[in-house]
């Protein structure tokens, strides 16, 4: 197989590349819980992405608080894969794993590639951690680690040398391993150590004595790289600036993506946010991010469980704000029947589910794609309900202002499917410009008028009931959850009248279907012998697969589906041209069964549910046996 | 002003109570305080779970919200948080409050939100024909328990106070002199006020509050408080409660057989809430009143008013609101991709 560098000539299009520590670096750190691993990487990531470089990232971190040190179920893991091209995901396999602890090599080291660079922190070596990681012996003096490139180091007690005129107690002064350690591998990439210091004095400012220590050790670390003697085999590496597109940059999770785009969805709408949720893993920082934006007029409220989150989402809409309510699998489950009485009585809400492992609690802070039955069809009744999920955490903002318009405009719930990973994963983003046509207005018109008022009546093109607001003027009416009489609102037990009522609630839906941009293909030829056909955040590892593929001259395209429900209407037609259709997901075939159900087109269906997203050689397999090797 | 009369917050829709329900009379105490209060009809706005009470709101002119089983206080809390100048009712009962949605409604009343929430509370389900509910007696026979239910019935004042509500009162369904002055100060209450009414269910548990109510027995079994004022009951007045001597909590006392007066007695204090708990149980015992009217009131802080702090003092325009978005957006670190940073 070889490789070449694609020259895109869109702008937005970064190339793809083939070449692992030429055009790309994937980077793991890992330690125990408290050793700041998480800080560490995201550190590195803001660095790398301020430099220019296409980052993605993976943290991966237990469920439990803290779990006891030095187990393998303490380790705490940050992925990050830094690009002068598209990397769009954090790397199938490690170039360069930093391990602070036996336990921490133990896990990860089977991810690191052949002659992958080891950075270890030697100290941490003592024969206790060693049997405690499950090691026979010490894997730093046996043959077992000599298909790696070894940079054994000295780290706890280097920093500790460093940071000895401080003053600071030596336990403090440990503290600050990960500093030393950040600074070496930011030598690593030939950065400087400017941007982290400047961070470092932020986030300490009320601490001027830890912002100092923390910045020695940075420096020191850094340092040890520039005059130390390493083996001849370490090298640094040299990554580019990627062709970004112009603008303003910064980094962003999913989560925080999704916060800030429910909030400007609702300021385009011209109404205030008011957020409902209850505390659960990986949906939380949603619920922290909107609580940040009270200055701004957003509302939250933290409920006493799941049901009074997004029934107290449902009474701030029917009162006149966008309710949105966030959660994961389990908390939506319990939001079910609230779901129903949102779309019975037609009220605006946004559920978000940062999907995580199921069934039942499953696994918590693993990510997973399995709820999209649940979205789609999990309530008593017919109830449609339209479902988005965006593809990456730079797509995330978007989605919560796409979601806003929809809601609003068809007054309907509507579910978004994120997941874990996109939650908790941060990439660059191009910060938005209000003023870009992408982010006009689009200001909600509330009932005002009595002459001719009906609450159930229709507008033909959106299907959208009047919005009439308690404390409007003689536009007194009564909801609930009871089947609506078409027109008046009443109770209406009448079979005719359901039949009519059920079908406008469909109707809703195709409303939806003819307002969404037709279905398009996110990279390779509108026809061909093969699609790959992915939804949510199995979009990374799939676009880069197949965009490689597609490098060598494979007939390959991928479709990328953000709406999920309704389905675009041209997709029927536009998976026709595919003599093979294949649908990788992070659940038991979910989006494979919906099409077959919709389409009556045969799709062929690849499942991988292990806490994580797809890998791209996975993805490479999947379309190397389906097109053959040659290229 | 207004010039509304209590048939003006009636809906053009029908009751369809069985005939002989006490919610009639609850609705009617409604209309009436509703109106002698000046309410408006566009303010007003009344949210009900499921069950026979909470087809209340179809009842109203005003707006209304039937919701689920169970989660009205929830869906009342986002509508007051969103639009603060809303009156808030909701109407709900001893299944929909106190079973299914149990949680919700402690919740409702620890936080304190300027809202009233009346529980009509007839012991038994009635829209579900007639299986035993959380307050229905022990030893009660229902199609779900023909044996006779072996479970502890719930007070629902004893349970208002645990959860801390600062307004609890309670009332017949037919006792308009009592319900209606307790509506109207349940409304003027900046807080969460909690309004039980004893409300029969002609159907499926008729009668089971006819010894409160009768006219010739019912004073010896229930005792109305007043906030200042001794604490007498009796069909001639002729008893009263005072604090046990030498003991803790209250004791009956027969004003007639003893030298003791009206000056012995125990004044009600609202605002005591050790007091509060002795008249919320008094009455679960033979030959104890039922305590009738505003048993404990304290004024606090009023959740929305307190989680309304920090939000700016004036709705932001559109425009506002994007460029402090665009601020927050750039508060962390950002970087410029250009023809001179690429």
């Amino acid at each position: 197989m070889h490789s070449r560098l694609e020259h895109s000539t869109a702008k937005r299009e970064l190339p793809v590349s083939q070449q692992p520590e030429v055009d790309y670096v994937r980077v793991r750190f890992a330690g125990d819980s408290g050793d700041g691993i998480q800080m560490t990487g995201t550190r590195l990531a803001e660095s790398a992405a301020r430099f220019g470089n296409d980052i993605a990232t993976f943290p991966d971190f237990p469920a439990d608080i803290r779990a006891p040190s030095g187990t393998i179920y303490g380790v705490s893991a940050y992925s990050l894969n830094i690009g002068h091209t598209e990397v769009s995901t954090f790397g199938d396999e490690t170039d360069a794993l930093v391990a602070l602890n036996p336990a921490a090599l133990r896990k990860y080291l089977e991810g690191v590639k052949q002659n992958g660079l080891l950075i270890i922190d030697t100290d941490a070596f003592t024969e206790r951690a060693i049997t405690k990681a499950g090691f026979s012996s010490n894997p730093l003096e046996d043959a077992s680690l000599s298909s790696f490139r070894m940079l054994p180091l000295e780290i706890t007690s280097n920093t500790e040398k460093a940071l000895k005129e401080t003053g600071l107690s030596s336990k403090d002064a440990r503290r600050c391993k990960n500093m030393w350690t950040l600074g070496l591998v930011l030598w690593l990439f030939e950065r400087s150590t400017a941007d982290v210091e400047l961070w470092i004095d932020q986030k300490f400012h009320k601490k001027p004595d830890l912002a100092k220590a923390n910045i020695m050790a940075l420096q020191a670390g850094h340092l040890y790289g520039e005059v130390a003697d390493l083996p001849p085999d370490v090298s640094r590496y040299r990554i580019q600036p990627a062709p970004l597109m112009e603008g303003e940059y910064r980094s962003i999770n999913g989560n925080e993506g999704m916060a800030y785009g429910l909030y400007a969805g609702a300021t385009l709408a011209d109404l205030e946010l008011f957020y409902g949720s209850y505390p659960i893993t990986p949906a939380s920082p949603l619920l922290h991010t909107i609580a940040k934006l009270k200055e701004l007029g957003a509302i939250s409220f933290q409920a006493e469980d799941e049901i009074a989150a997004i029934c107290a989402a449902i009474g701030a809409s029917y009162a006149g704000h966008l309710g949105v309510t966030g959660s994961s699998g389990p908390g939506i489950a319990l939001k079910t029947e609230a779901i129903g009485l949102a779309i019975m009585t037609e009220l605006p809400l946004v559920i978000v589910n940062v999907q995580r492992g199921g069934p039942s609690t499953g696994l918590p802070t693993k990510t997973e794609q399995s709820d999209l039955f649940q979205a789609i069809w999990g309530r008593n009744g017919d109830a449609p309900l339209p479902v988005i999920a965006p593809a990456h955490p730079a797509e995330c903002f978007d989605i919560g202002i796409e979601a806003a318009k929809l809601a609003t405009k068809h007054m309907t719930p509507l579910m978004v499917l994120s997941d874990g990973y996109i939650a908790n994963a941060s990439a660059p983003w191009k910060l938005p410009d209000f003023g870009d046509p992408a982010y006009a207005p689009f200001p909600v018109k509330k009932a005002k008028d009595p002459v001719n008022f009906l609450p159930y009546d229709h507008d033909p093109d959106t299907m959208a009931r009047p919005w009439a607001v308690p404390g409007t003027a003689e536009l007194m009416h009564r909801i609930g959850g009871l089947e609506k009489q078409a027109g008046s609102g009443n109770i209406s037990y009448d079979g005719e009248n359901h039949q009519l009522m059920t079908q406008i609630r469909a109707q809703k839906l195709e409303a939806i279907a003819k307002s969404i941009p037709p279905q398009q293909v996110e990279s390779g030829q509108t026809t061909g012998k093969l699609a790959v056909l992915g939804w949510g955040s199995s979009w990374g590892p799939i676009r880069v697969a197949a965009r490689r593929a597609e490098l060598e001259g494979k007939s390959v395209s991928h479709i990328h589906l953000r709406h999920l429900w309704p389905l675009p209407p041209n997709l029927q037609k536009l998976l026709s041209g595919f003599d093979r259709v294949i649908i990788p997901e992070m659940n038991n075939g979910q989006l494979a069964t919906v099409l077959r159900s919709q389409m009556g087109i045969e799709v062929e269906s690849i499942s991988c549910v292990k806490g994580r997203p797809f890998l791209v050689r996975e993805i490479a397999k999947i379309i190397e046996d389906a097109l053959g090797a040659t290229s | 002003m207004t010039d509304l009369k209590p048939k003006d917050f009636a809906s053009s829709l029908d009751v369809r109570w069985c005939p002989g329900c006490g919610d009639y009379a609850v609705l009617k105490s409604l209309h009436k305080i509703l109106a002698e209060s000046g309410a408006r009809l566009e303010d007003t706005l009344c949210v009900s779970g499921i069950g026979c009470s909470s087809r209340l709101p179809y009842y109203m002119a005003t707006y209304g919200f039937h919701t689920i089983h169970g989660r009205a206080p929830a869906i009342a809390s986002g509508a007051k948080l969103a639009n603060p100048e809303l009156d808030v009712w909701v109407f709900t009962g001893d299944g929909d409050g106190l079973s299914i949605g149990g949680n919700h409604l402690l919740h409702a009343l620890r936080r304190n939100l300027d809202m009233q929430i009346v529980l009509l509370n007839n012991q038994i389900y009635g829209l579900t024909k007639g299986q035993y509910s959380p307050t229905s007696q022990k030893g009660m026979r229902t199609p779900s328990s023909p044996g006779g239910t072996v479970e502890m019935p719930l007070n629902p004042a004893r349970f208002a106070i645990g959860a801390g509500s600062k307004f609890i009162a309670r009332s017949i369904d037919t006792q308009a002199k009592v319900l209606g002055p307790i509506l109207e100060a349940a409304r003027a209450f900046d807080g969460t006020a909690f309004v039980e009414v004893l409300q029969n269910c002609v159907i499926f548990n008729d009668g089971v509050f006819d010894h409160l109510k009768d006219k010739k027995q019912g004073p010896d079994h229930t005792i109305l408080v007043e906030h200042s004022k001794p604490m007498v009951f009796g069909v001639n007045r002729n008893k009263g409660l005072r604090v046990k001597p030498g003991g803790f909590g209250l004791e009956i006392v027969s004003l007639e057989e003893s030298s003791l007066t009206e000056a012995d007695l125990l004044v009600h204090d609202e605002t005591n809430h050790a007091l509060a708990v002795a008249l919320a149980e008094l009455g679960e015992n033979e030959g104890e009143p039922t305590v009738l009217g505003i048993l404990f009131r304290e004024q606090a802080t009023e959740f929305g008013k307190a989680s309304r702090i920090g939000l700016p003092e004036k709705p932001l325009s559109m425009d506002e609101k994007l460029s402090r978005l665009s601020a927050a957006l750039r508060a962390g670190e950002t970087w410029g991709v250009g023809e001179d940073a690429a």
